[in-house]
């Protein structure tokens, strides 16, 4: 067994046991040339819960999140990933880092060429090299049932409808048992039936699983529905961070563009 | 004259010469860009080859994918080209009594140049524009990012994995074709003759030696790796909009295929001087 895996495998259940927080977000500053993107973001995200950020097009949420793990290098401040620094890891530290997190791309991201089973075995014999053929099998077949599209393992992702390629991109993601999850607008695109199944699927994974999790979305409904806590960002720093029902009740204007 | 002046003097002519690159304007700027990012790449890829995880499985498949689903578009061709080569030549060497001389000098035309030159050209459009489409569509719809997130080096995979299968298919799928060119110029000259096919092959290789094979197998290599590296450097580097893949897979033929004529004319002085 490789080095990266054994790191994997010993940290899932260790990691999951803690309480506190799981990931840490201080004075994040990141700019495009002369755009500024964000510019000293400080959050933090607790260990089980579902934190959402929203916040107009265009500020900055996306690249929050890809910053988190890696493919965006950030300008300065610091992400603090289950205690490491992102901006301090070499590319195999960066690796290990990233077996611990679950990313849902917006688009879906699955591989046009593989079918679904290929397109689950693919970071599963990757990540999870300390299971045999029949465990990973085992497992894809698991995590199909549980987003319930069983019937759909030998497909090719263009036979997909959008909701059924979210909820593959979905299984693709909690196959290697991440501690911590990014949704990137997850029902985007969706009608409402379709994007209410898909938050439910949120708030599955959240339970079964046990992970901690970052939703960016401009689905009202949707962040109704997962959320623990709310953040919004505007102009690059969070404007408003609090509960569901403090959003509600809020009288702050970008809140209440948002929520009535 | 003082060393300040001397001194200020160079800061002047230093300056001036800045400016003058500057005002050549954004084009030369984005070209010193893809330059310094075309060589990275190529630092990339050399450095992934000899990595310990070498992704086997998907090098096997690039080269079922360039390889074998060539095939058919290079039998074509390669047929094609020794038929027409025959046609076209066989009523001047008539008219100089050399009929007997024919298919000596289709196969010398065909392994020396022909056959490389075309294959490599035929190449450039089936697999550099197929490479520069493919890497680029998986750029725009996250599916790069989403590898990388796996833990995956998608130059490791991606790239190198179709560098390393064109370099090793280019070669043979152009000796294919130059086999399938001299039976196609055996079929020519049979159209207003009758020559066994025995006797065609034996007359054909007589004057085909080291110096006609090793070279023009050897620019194959080069071929094979200019194929490789232009479609995925173009499709890895694609923009994030849809217009941007037709672009890469456009703007990969066209360089590849230049790529290809260059590297031909280095490699015909290369042999000229060592034959000489």
């Amino acid at each position: 067994m490789s080095e990266e895996t054994t790191t994997a495998a010993t940290s899932t259940p260790d990691t999951k046991a803690k309480n506190g927080p799981v990931m840490l977000i201080k004075d994040l500053s990141k700019a495009f040339g002369e755009l500024k993107v964000l510019s000293g973001f400080s959050a933090e995200l607790m260990q089980g819960e579902n934190l959402v950020v929203l916040g107009k097009s265009g500020s900055g949420k996306s690249v929050l999140i890809k910053c988190i793990v890696g493919l965006l290098s950030y300008d300065s401040g610091s992400i603090t990933v289950m205690g490491d620094e992102v901006s301090a890891l070499n590319r195999k530290e960066l690796n290990v880092m990233r077996q611990k997190v679950g990313f849902l791309f917006q688009s879906g991201a699955l591989y046009d060429s593989m079918t679904v089973r290929e397109n689950l075995m693919f970071p599963l014999t990757r990540i999870r090299k300390d299971l045999c053929a029949d465990e990973m099998e085992a497992k894809i077949k698991e995590v199909l049932e549980n987003v319930g599209l069983a019937d759909a393992i030998d497909k090719m992702p263009s036979e997909l409808s959008g909701g059924m390629r979210k909820r593959i991109s979905l299984a693709r993601t909690i196959v290697v048992d991440p501690d911590i999850m990014l949704y990137d607008e997850p029902t985007t695109g969706l009608d409402p039936v379709t994007s209410d199944e898909i938050s439910s699927l949120i708030l599955d994974v959240q339970k079964k699983y046990r992970t901690s999790s970052i939703i960016i979305t401009h689905d009202i409904k949707c962040a109704r529905k997962v959320a623990d806590r709310i953040l919004m960002i505007n102009d690059g720093k969070v404007h408003l961070m609090g509960t569901p029902k403090e959003f509600e009740e809020s009288d702050d204007e970008l809140v209440a563009s948002f929520f009535n | 004259m003082s060393t300040t002046t001397i001194k200020a003097k160079f800061e002047d002519r230093i300056t001036g010469l800045g400016e003058a690159v500057l005002s050549i304007g954004p084009g030369f700027k984005g070209f010193v860009t893809d330059f310094a990012d075309a060589f990275l790449f190529l630092v990339l890829i050399g450095r992934e080859t000899f990595s310990r995880h070498f992704e086997f499985r998907e090098f096997l498949n690039q080269c079922f994918q360039i390889g074998y689903r060539s095939l058919p578009l290079v039998s074509i061709t390669g047929a094609i080209m020794g038929l027409v080569l025959t046609i076209q030549s066989r009523p001047v060497l008539v008219d100089f009594g050399a009929e007997t001389m024919l298919p000596g000098m289709v196969a010398v035309s065909l392994i020396r140049e022909m056959g490389p030159v075309i294959t490599a050209l035929i190449c450039a459009g089936k697999i550099g524009s197929g490479m520069g489409a493919e890497l680029g569509s998986m750029r725009v719809t996250e599916q790069i990012d989403a590898m990388e997130v796996s833990s995956t080096n998608p130059v490791r995979f991606l790239v190198v994995t179709r560098v390393l299968a064109a370099i090793l298919m280019i070669p043979l799928l152009t000796v294919y074709a130059d086999a399938l060119g001299i039976v196609g110029s055996w079929a020519g000259a049979n159209i207003k003759g009758e020559v066994g096919f025995t006797l065609f092959m034996a007359q054909a290789f007589k004057p085909v030696d080291f110096m006609d094979l090793m070279p023009a197998i050897l620019k194959t290599f080069f071929f094979g790796a200019v194929i490789g590296i232009v479609g995925c450097y173009k499709g890895y580097h694609a923009g994030r909009g849809t217009e941007s893949v037709g672009k890469a897979a456009n703007s990969a033929v066209v360089l590849a295929s230049l790529l290809v004529i260059i590297i031909d004319m280095i490699a015909v002085q290369i042999t000229d001087m060592l034959s000489s």
